[in-house]
């Protein structure tokens, strides 16, 4: 990108951030310094706790009452924002740099039309009329191509999309063509085809505007899709700071080569072939269908998941990939029986449990495991890991010695120390804790073990790590493994089959390879062709 | 919407059986015999006995529930066992006072509670939010007729600012009714306050947290604009649920002060007509209480709607 000769409108120096005392290191950020210029795109990328969110909110002077900036200077086109009182931050907010957050289902208030929302920042920062203001609305909203501006305009945020939330958010920022953007993970909570949709928009009206503009994220997919230059931070440090093309093909520092070679790619590896093993789970035309009614009101019917029939084998990995909603999780809930199906047949091995009453299900429970996808919220702050893993295996009648001598076992078989199993969830990190839920299913000796997108919510270092003790304990244990996920590139690594759902229905169902090299749905190819950085191979490098 | 609010109106009728029923079964089987109260110390049992032939209470208790009822449905509420007058003419001469006294506590309880209710969140962990914390925490303990007591003593004889007792309806002198009216709503709205200003801090604090606040911050509003408009109105729901629930409670406490203050509304009615085992005074205001709770709490749930798009019935 050009701009070399023009003054960067946001420039940080130094910038030091406190943590309050007590807290695992002394500063959010230290000493960080880097560039945007006009018409940029720079990213900010780093793994969780790496400050980028920190840094973000500084510049807007949002920042949480605890943390304090403390030295370093931030210039928004030569001022110094951190000097300026509150009251001149009111003014510059919105005027010269606006920000866009991760979640656009609760960055918008619920009880105000977004037409209300666009109009609150005119009213504050311009003194044009009503007319004006409204006239000026609908164009923004126009060029954030949303349907019908005048029914947006008086609609409540809950009546519609993520991705159309997404656009009132940034139509909002854009509104008075501010000269800095700050992006702060806008995209993580869409669906991958939503996120194609706004990537492209945001760099559309950057590149007409000439905006700068900030673009905080974890997924180099993302990055190498949108970056002009990369700023790599680690523990509130820059670790590295260079063009996209730089960044991503010649990583200098060993923490870059490893978060690069920790991307899993989006071609599939290839597995051989097997099919040999004895089939542990098959559905026929399972179905499950939601439907509510009242008094005076006509049923409301939602099919989440039609007709879907899958099978696994043992040492086996089934992917269900899918956007939100596509009735993936529905289908691997039905299975374990944590909802009960509305129609079709599920076998379990020679057993048929779709419709089987409660009392006869139980011993078929142990069977079927299933890790979650948050670590933090899916065990019991107040059971130790030891007797969260115990625990099911003593329902089924094992003593607790035994019990326990099992699962030091397991804790190995994850590779955390036997020796933490009287410590509580809250003394593990995020990947450990999804380590402990994987000892936890293992420990029943399952036949199936459901992977719900147990490793979406893990940094990408993590989740290599996560991704390959599951695939090495799939092949030790001859374990079928079903993979929900909506990350391609991950089912990609993982999974010998791969199943696509959209709108509750199961549209290509094939090995992996074929699916990903040669997909023949059009809803399928539309899902491959969304994927951020899908044309960037992600190269492994030695750290 | 028109749906529901049929479907809440029918919601009433089975409330109200429910109610009937436990009432008239509670009045029956407890002990104390109206007839025996009516007659005084003296009475022979053949007195006793004739006028409870007269009042009808020698019937099978199935035979007394039939006939109250059908009078219900034909709007009869039948005549009072003590004060000689139909009931329907009792409560008419006392719910002024009682009305007169729940208006001016709802009034002054909201217009006081919500806005340090939002202050105390705003300046969450200053000397303001703690005061406001442990007033709620006397308001909650103190009970009414200690601070109606305390009240009279500082105001009414010390200060002489205010008079001790009594009522002047509002058609007769609207100053006078006003004046009298202070102490009372003052003492009921205290437990009221208390109330309020903690759940009212309490959700807005929870809404300060949401990303829509960070957002309008984002924007450049002022503190008083977030905290007015964006957080007050999210945080609605939860303060008129207690403004609901509050209104039930206000009827109970309206029999102590309406006590202390003399005031001669239906609380007071309440509590004679309880005491005189009045059964069809007793019977007629109670139900009259569950219609009024039921049909507020209806009127809560669809003043919902207005403050939140998202609530569509």
């Amino acid at each position: 990108m050009s701009g070399d000769a023009q003054k960067p409108v946001l420039e940080v120096r130094d910038l030091t951030v406190d943590l309050p005392s007590g807290a695992d290191r002394p500063h959010a950020v230290e000493k960080v310094s880097f560039t945007v210029n006009p018409g940029e795109i720079v990213c900010l990328v780093g793994e969780s706790g790496s400050g980028k969110s920190v840094i973000a909110f500084t510049v807007m002077g949002l920042l949480a009452k605890a943390l304090k900036p403390t030295a370093g200077q931030i210039l928004l086109q030569g001022e110094d924002v951190l000097q300026a009182s509150e009251a001149r931050l009111r003014e510059l907010r919105c005027t010269r740099m606006s920000m866009i957050f991760q979640e656009p289902m609760t960055a918008l208030n619920p009880v105000m039309t977004c037409g209300e929302q666009i109009d609150e920042v005119l009213a504050t920062h311009t003194q044009l009329d009503a007319s004006a203001r409204r006239a000026k609305i609908l164009a923004i909203l126009e060029r954030v191509k949303l349907p019908e501006p005048e029914r947006i305009y008086a609609s409540y945020p809950h009546q519609l999309s993520g991705g159309q939330r997404q656009r009132i958010m940034i139509a909002m920022a854009l509104v008075l063509d501010p000269v800095l953007l700050i992006a702060d993970e806008p995209t993580t909570a869409l669906d991958v085809t939503t996120q194609a949709e706004i990537l492209k928009l945001i760099a559309e009206l950057q590149g007409t505007q000439g905006t700068g503009v900030l673009f905080i994220t974890h997924d180099f997919g993302v990055v190498a899709e949108i970056a002009h230059r990369v700023a790599v931070l680690r523990w509130g440090q820059l670790v590295e700071f260079g063009t996209t093309e730089q960044i991503l093909s010649r990583p200098q520092e060993g923490y870059t080569k490893m978060l690069i070679s920790s991307v899993p790619s989006i071609h599939p590896r290839h597995r051989e072939e097997r099919r040999e093993g004895k089939t542990v789970l098959r559905t026929s035309k399972l179905g499950k269908t939601y439907s509510s009614s009242a008094f005076f009101q006509a049923t409301r019917v939602v099919k989440a998941a039609v007709d879907v029939d899958i099978d696994i084998r043992a040492g086996e990995t089934l992917g269900i990939v899918g956007e939100s909603g596509s009735g993936k999780s529905t289908v691997a809930r039905c299975i374990a029986r944590l909802i009960d199906p509305t129609e079709g047949k599920i076998y379990l091995g020679d057993t048929e449990i779709a419709a089987m009453p409660p009392r006869q299900l139980r011993p078929h429970r142990r069977r079927v495991q299933i890790v979650f996808q948050d670590p933090y919220r899916s065990m019991n702050p107040r059971m130790t890991v030891g007797d969260t893993i115990i625990e099911g295996p003593m329902n089924f009648g094992l003593g607790r010695e035994e019990a326990l001598k099992r699962a030091r076992i397991l804790m190995e078989t994850v590779r955390l120390d036997p020796n933490s199993l009287d410590r509580y969830p809250h003394q593990f990190s995020g990947g450990q804790r999804q380590r402990i839920c994987i000892a936890r299913a293992l420990a029943m000796e399952p036949d199936l073990l459901i992977a719900d997108e147990a490793v979406s919510a893990l940094d990408v270092s993590v989740q290599k790590q996560v991704l390959e003790l599951l695939d090495e304990i799939r092949q030790r244990l001859n374990l079928a493994v079903l993979f929900i996920t909506h990350d391609l590139r991950v089912a990609a690594q993982i999974c010998d089959f791969v199943a696509v759902m959209s709108k509750g229905r199961v549209v290509e169902y094939g090995p992996a390879t074929q699916v990903f090299e040669n997909p023949q749905d059009d809803y399928t190819k539309a899902l491959f062709a969304a994927a951020p950085g899908r044309h960037w191979e992600f190269g492994s490098f030695a750290a | 919407m028109l749906d529901f609010i049929i479907r809440r109106v029918i919601a009433i009728v089975p409330v109200l059986t429910v109610v009937a029923v436990f009432i008239f079964l509670m009045l029956r089987l407890t002990p104390g015999d109206p007839a025996a109260v009516i007659a005084g110390d003296n009475a022979t049992s053949d007195q006793i006995d004739d006028i409870r032939r007269k009042l009808g209470l020698d019937e099978p208790i199935w035979t007394q529930f039939a006939i109250w009822i059908t009078d219900i449905l034909q709007g009869k509420f039948g005549e009072s066992f003590f004060f000689k007058k139909t009931v329907a003419e009792l409560i008419a001469q006392r719910i002024e006072p009682t009305l007169a006294l729940a208006t001016c506590t709802l009034i002054f309880a909201v217009c006081v509670s919500v806005p340090i209710g939002v202050l105390a969140a705003y300046k969450q962990g200053s000397m303001f939010d703690r005061a406001v914390m442990a007033f709620a925490v006397l308001g909650f303990s103190v009970p009414g007729f200690v601070i109606g007591y305390c009240l009279i003593y500082v105001f009414a004889i010390e200060l002489g600012w205010l008079p001790v007792q009594g009522y002047t309806r509002i058609g007769v002198d609207f100053w006078k009714f006003l004046e009298r009216m202070v102490l009372p709503s003052l003492t009921l709205s205290v437990g009221f306050v208390a109330l309020i200003s903690r759940i009212t801090r309490a959700s807005v604090l929870e809404v300060l947290n949401e990303d829509y606040i960070r957002t309008a911050r984002a924007k450049g509003l002022s503190n008083r604009v977030v905290l007015m408009k964006h957080a007050l109105r999210n945080a609605a729901v939860p303060i008129l649920t207690v403004i609901g629930i509050g209104i039930a409670v206000l009827m109970g406490g309206a029999v102590v002060t309406e006590s202390v203050f003399g005031l001669p509304g239906l609380g007071r009615l309440t509590v004679e007509a309880v005491l005189s085992r009045d059964f069809p005074t007793i019977q007629t205001v109670i139900l009259m209480f569950s219609v009024v709770y039921v049909v507020i709490n209806l009127i809560i749930d669809i003043s919902y709607t207005i403050f939140d798009p998202r609530i569509r019935y």
